[in-house]
């Protein structure tokens, strides 16, 4: 039986020394170290020998055992050595190789910047509300002071919609203003709201028109709430979308829902103010149409307008990639030529 | 509106920059579109004065001209009909830019030599200076013209260009905006001094007016001139229509203008002659009533338009335009001169109704007030005989059914504080509103103040109003800034319906593009086709919304369904895609209201219910390649399983475990398209698009669609989750092969396999047709991971196990072990 274990740890020597890769390495391994290897074997049928020769032989197989065992591992280090320098040398990976293509998929332009805005305004404590598509003339318009014949109905040309049963006048929102008046009529103040959403132009298209386009519409009301709240708001958000060294313009100017009116610019991002193209020489780009909310339209939805007060605004969306981007034809937006959307 | 600076300057000093004056008036709320300098290419044109006159030698048609322009005697070549001996004339030296009169564009005035004669430079036409259209001569100025002076000192100007909102139609004159600058600037405002010759005898005994219909004519002033003369009107008055935009006509024509211009207050001259009766009738038009138009086009009126009517017949369409009868001609002697207000609706209705618009008709369009017309017409007057001689009856028609009292807004500093966010004392308050032309009345506190509104300002109703005036003549920029202090409304849970489907679609809109696919957003409104090409058989399921008044076919209808916008786009990209396209949308669709329940509904509720339901829907489409070209080819087409892998990839990762069944959408290949379950109710459908629906949108790869209801898949995911603890022991991994009849799915395998409750996972591996498989048969290689929660599992359990499950799918499902 020792006669044995030594030939066989001989045996395993010489072979180990023939061996100069990994793969016949873990075969070596599995030969005479594995579970089936006669050196297991004969650990395992120790039980069977007379107690004197049980201590010997298992004495010397554990010895062999280890001693195995330990130049392995030394052999083990060796080769990865070896490969390790080999491949340092000639086996170099050419990495400028292009990658696994894997498909890549992006999110339109117009809902990246939607996303960027409820976030500026969500983080002010406006909540994110949607509303229908289809509206009412009374939402759209009448609610918003601007009955029959008003001319400001110049100033939005409608989509009308086959007149329903009822034989109201169902059209396609023209702005996202009617929300406000659904918000105001389900809520009580403090009411502070956002929302986002698709309009609609009776318009020819053109670079800078287009017969749909998204909005956000925005709406706080409660006691207290003034002008220069608004100002405040609207700057930090102006100053969060297009960046911290932006001036921003407030000017007077006039929308039939809200008293007083204001037009909210941004000094021109391409000559920051000096006049340019972009900003047809004025140095100034229009971003958002705000005011006060109108009394008017306060107590048409049931809330005191001599003790509650608000602000509203209104802001295209496509307006602020195009002027963040160059984009210089709005029908891109919507016209869905992957060769646009994949650059966003 | 377009303004001289000139003009203004006649009734308030302006000392600012023309650029500090644009900034101030945009600031204000009216804002300056853009600033054109009159004149300012005239640096080489001189005033002169014609000191000889004689023929051409060589050209009958053309004068030799001598010009004395202060410093010397110039000659020149003229051919103008008008040149005469003693005129004062624009006289342009060689080097002058001025305009082409065949071109239009601006060039540079070379030396020339005429039929042999040379000429040191150029008398003038309006046109050739760029103040009008007019070339019919040369530009004749008036006697007290300086000789030698520049002509841009003389005549040159600069026209501002303001956008007027639609509530301050007194700024659409001179004078209103005029005022905004007085208050603007705290400069005083000068309005002309009207007062004027009257003749003994009264208007009342040449003619007299009635108006028949009040509610559309609340006030209707009338002046008469007799013996005047018809001609052109000064060079003045030329210019400034012209600097307007407006064409000078002949002086009667043009002072109705010019007033308007400066007033705001549309003006109409009649021949008073061709007036039958004496008399003036404002009244609605009779049905089938017609007119000849001073555009010489013959006109049909209906009851609900306005007309000015003498005993006979109709004269003028009240407010919009005058009748070629009664018009102003060279021969007229005697004018009855209108200046009226008619109701708003009424114009606005009649301008639709004959489709036209006149430069009075956007005026009454916007609100007049009824307070206006008195001054205008006497200023009118004024002009008239001052320009065309004559006599003034005495005294004035003024028919006022429509009178009103002024009206009156209180307004406390409290209230100015409210709203604006800014302490402004009562004095300031009352200084800027006087300013403005408002009338204040202090009350017993020193903390409120009456304000008495003037005519003109019909847009100011309410406190508000007023609070707008203080803060845009004191600046916006004065306004602090401040951040909300106001309480936060109540925070909706965003487990709220509202709340889960915005977050829903965010999470949808990262997942699918972490797929590779591109979100694209379609226009709402579609073609009728494009709809009906979704059903192989051309048919609607759903009859769609339409659009009263499309821009274009392509846009007429509601979308009933995302696909056609998605399959459009694919067919557009698809030449320019040489991989795969997989494209998502996320959006409404519009779906009509049952009629029955709208029949119902609407008697219920006055409002709200009859609008269409609007469905928030996912839709998917992916086709072609499933990789890009790369030097590790991967050269397959997408196909059924990589759609369905997209569904599962995304249900799973909202925590949703799909299953599938065959589906009837008949937009899809029968033989490829299932329902997508999810908890036992179906949310929406994946599958081949139809060859047919694929052939209609003209796409050239096999495309397949996935479509979910997204309100349908809202209601799963909620309460879909439960906690499953980790497991403790150890799994054991155990691969068969069946052999199975090819009717028999893959899913009632799973199914049996998994009713076995030791196991845990399930997973189809390898699926095999052909050699060693009979006919009609196919072979499933499946690994099997057995586990338990509470106990280590033994070889020998799992071998129990499994010879019960083996058993089971060859009774059940007749599949036998592959050997
Ligand atoms: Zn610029």
């Amino acid at each position: 039986m020792l006669e044995h274990l030594k030939d066989l740890h001989a045996q395993a020597l010489e072979e180990l020394n023939r061996i100069d890769n990994p793969r016949e390495l873990e075969l070596w391994r599995v030969q005479y170290l594995g579970k089936k290897s006669s050196l297991t074997q004969s650990l395992r049928s120790l039980a069977a020998l007379p107690l004197e020769e049980r201590r010997e032989v298992g004495a010397q197989a554990n010895e062999i055992k280890t001693a195995l065992e330990s130049i392995l591992a030394e052999k083990q280090r060796l080769l990865q050595e070896t490969f390790l320098s080999s491949s340092r040398e000639s086996g170099t990976l050419d990495v400028t190789l292009p990658g696994r293509p894997l498909p890549t998929g992006r999110t339109h332009p117009t809902t990246q910047i939607l996303e960027e805005i409820c976030d500026a305004f969500k983080s002010m404590g406006f909540q994110v509300i949607e509303g229908p598509d289809v509206e009412w003339d009374y939402y759209n318009f009448e609610a918003l002071n601007m009955p029959q014949h008003h001319p400001a109905r110049d100033m939005m040309a409608t989509f009308w919609v086959d007149t329903g049963v009822s034989g109201k006048a169902r059209l396609l929102r023209t702005h996202t203003s009617p929300m406000q008046i659904r918000l105001m009529e389900k809520e009580r103040p403090p009411i502070r709201a956002i929302v986002p959403g698709r309009v609609y132009r009776y318009e020819a298209t053109d670079a800078t028109h287009e017969s749909m386009f998204y909005q956000v519409e925005g709406l706080a009301v409660d006691k207290g709430i003034t002008l220069a709240d608004l100002k405040g708001t609207l700057f930090d958000f102006c100053r969060c979308i297009f960046g911290e060294e932006r001036k921003v313009r407030f000017r007077c100017d006039y929308f039939p829902f809200v008293e007083p009116g204001v037009e909210v610019a941004i000094s021109c991002l391409a000559c920051s103010g000096t006049g340019c193209r972009l900003c047809g020489n004025s140095g100034w780009i229009e971003i958002l149409g705000a005011g006060m909310v109108h009394p008017d339209v306060l107590a048409r939805v049931d809330i005191d307008p001599g003790i509650y007060s608000g602000f509203a605004f209104g802001m295209g969306v496509e307006r602020i990639p195009m002027l963040r981007y160059g984009i210089d034809d709005i029908r891109l937006f919507y016209g869905n030529d992957l060769r646009f959307l994949r650059q966003f | 509106m377009k303004v001289s600076l000139k003009w203004l300057k006649d009734y308030v000093d302006i000392r600012l920059t023309v650029g500090e004056l644009a900034e101030r008036l945009t600031m204000a709320g009216l804002e300056v579109r853009g600033i054109e300098p009159v004149g300012g290419t005239w640096d080489s044109v001189i005033i002169g004065e014609v000191v000889g006159l004689g023929p051409h030698p060589n050209a009958d048609r053309l004068k030799l001209a001598t010009v004395n322009v202060g410093t010397e005697q110039v000659s020149t070549v003229c051919g103008a009909p008008n040149i005469n001996v003693g005129q004062r004339v624009a006289f342009a030296h060689i080097g002058a830019r001025l305009v082409d009169s065949h071109t239009g564009a601006v060039v540079v005035l070379k030396p020339a030599e005429i039929r042999g004669v040379a000429s040191e430079g150029m008398v003038c036409s309006e046109k050739e200076l760029g103040i009008s259209e007019s070339h019919e001569g040369i530009l004749v100025l008036p006697p007290d013209a300086p000789i030698g002076v520049p002509l841009a000192a003389y005549l040159g100007d600069v026209v501002l260009d303001l956008e007027i909102t639609p509530n301050r139609p007194d700024c659409l004159s001179v004078t209103g905006i005029a005022r905004e600058i007085a208050a603007l600037t705290g400069e005083t405002l000068h309005l002309p001094e009207i007062h004027y010759e009257e003749a003994e005898k009264s208007i009342d005994s040449f003619a007299s007016v009635d108006i028949a219909d009040p509610d559309l004519c609340p006030r209707y002033c009338a002046s008469l001139v007799t013996g005047i003369k018809i001609g052109p009107s000064p060079i003045w008055l030329r210019q400034r229509l012209n600097s307007y935009g407006m064409r000078p006509i002949n002086n009667v024509v043009d002072v109705t203008n010019y007033v308007m211009l400066e007033y705001g207050q549309p003006l109409h001259a009649f021949d008073y002659h061709k007036l039958r009766g004496r008399q003036i009738i404002v009244r609605r038009a009779v049905d089938g009533e017609t007119m000849t138009t001073l555009d010489g086009s013959q006109r049909a009126l209906y009851s609900e338009t306005l007309v000015i009517a003498d005993k006979e017949r109709a004269v003028a369409v009240a407010g919009i335009m005058g009748g070629l009868d009664s018009e102003v001609t060279d021969k007229t002697d005697t004018i009855l001169l209108e200046s009226a207000n008619f109701n708003q609706a009424a114009i606005r209705r009649g301008c639709g109704r004959l489709q036209f618009q006149s430069e009075a008709s956007i005026r009454f369009d916007k609100g007049l007030n009824a307070g206006l017309p008195v001054l205008p017409l006497k200023r009118a007057t004024q002009l008239l005989l001052q320009l065309a001689g004559g006599k003034a009856a005495k005294g004035i028609i003024d028919i006022y059914p429509g009178k009103s009292e002024p009206k009156l807004v209180s307004l406390s500093t409290r209230e100015v504080k409210r709203l604006s966010g800014l302490k402004i004392n009562i004095d300031e308050i009352t200084e800027v509103l006087t300013a403005l032309g408002f009338e204040c009345q202090e009350s017993d506190s020193r903390s409120q103040i009456s304000v008495s509104v003037p005519y003109w300002r019909s847009d100011i109703r309410c406190a508000a109003d007023l609070v707008e005036e203080l803060v845009r003549i004191i600046g916006y920029e004065k306004i602090p800034m401040t951040r909300l202090g106001s309480p936060l409304p109540a925070q909706k849970s965003r487990l709220s319906p509202t709340a889960r489907q915005s977050n829903l679609r965010e999470r949808l809109g990262n997942i699918l593009t972490g797929l590779g696919f591109q979100e694209i957003l379609t226009y709402s409104l579609v073609s009728l086709e494009k709809l009906q090409k979704l059903s192989p058989k051309l048919e609607l399921t759903i009859p769609p919304l339409k659009v009263a008044n499309p821009m274009t076919r392509e846009q007429e209808y509601l979308r009933t369904s995302l696909r056609a916008g998605l399959l459009a786009t694919l067919a557009y990209n698809q030449k320019f895609e040489q991989a795969g396209v997989r494209l998502f949308e996320i959006g409404k669709i519009f779906l009509p209201q049952h009629p029955h329940v709208i029949a119902s509904e609407a008697k219920q509720s006055e409002k709200g219910k009859e609008l269409p339901q609007e469905k928030k829907m996912l839709c998917a489409v992916l086709s072609g390649a499933r990789a890009e070209l790369s030097w590790q080819p991967d050269k397959e087409l997408l196909d059924f399983f990589d759609a369905k892998g997209v569904v599962e990839n995304f249900l799973g990762q909202l925590g949703l475990k799909a299953s599938f069944e065959n589906s009837d959408d008949e937009g899809l290949f029968p033989a490829r398209r299932a329902n997508i379950i999810a908890t036992d109710d179906k949310v929406g459908v994946l599958g081949e698009l139809h060859p047919r629906v694929a052939q209609a949108f003209e796409l050239s790869n096999t495309v397949y669609l996935i479509e979910i209801d997204l309100e349908k898949l809202l209601t799963r995911i909620a309460g879909a989750r439960g906690y499953q603890s980790i497991p403790r022991f150890p799994s054991v991994i155990r691969d068969i092969a069946l052999v199975i009849d090819e009717q028999v799915s893959y899913r009632a395998v799973e199914q049996a396999i998994q009713s076995f409750s030791l196991v845990a996972k399930v997973t189809l591996f390898d699926l095999y047709r052909g050699e060693q498989i009979p006919e009609g048969k196919k072979s499933f290689a499946i690994r099997i991971i057995y586990q338990s929660p509470s106990h280590t599992l033994t070889d020998e359990g799992v071998d129990r196990t499994q010879e019960q499950m083996l058993a089971r799918l060859q009774k059940e499902l007749g599949a036998t072990l592959r050997s």
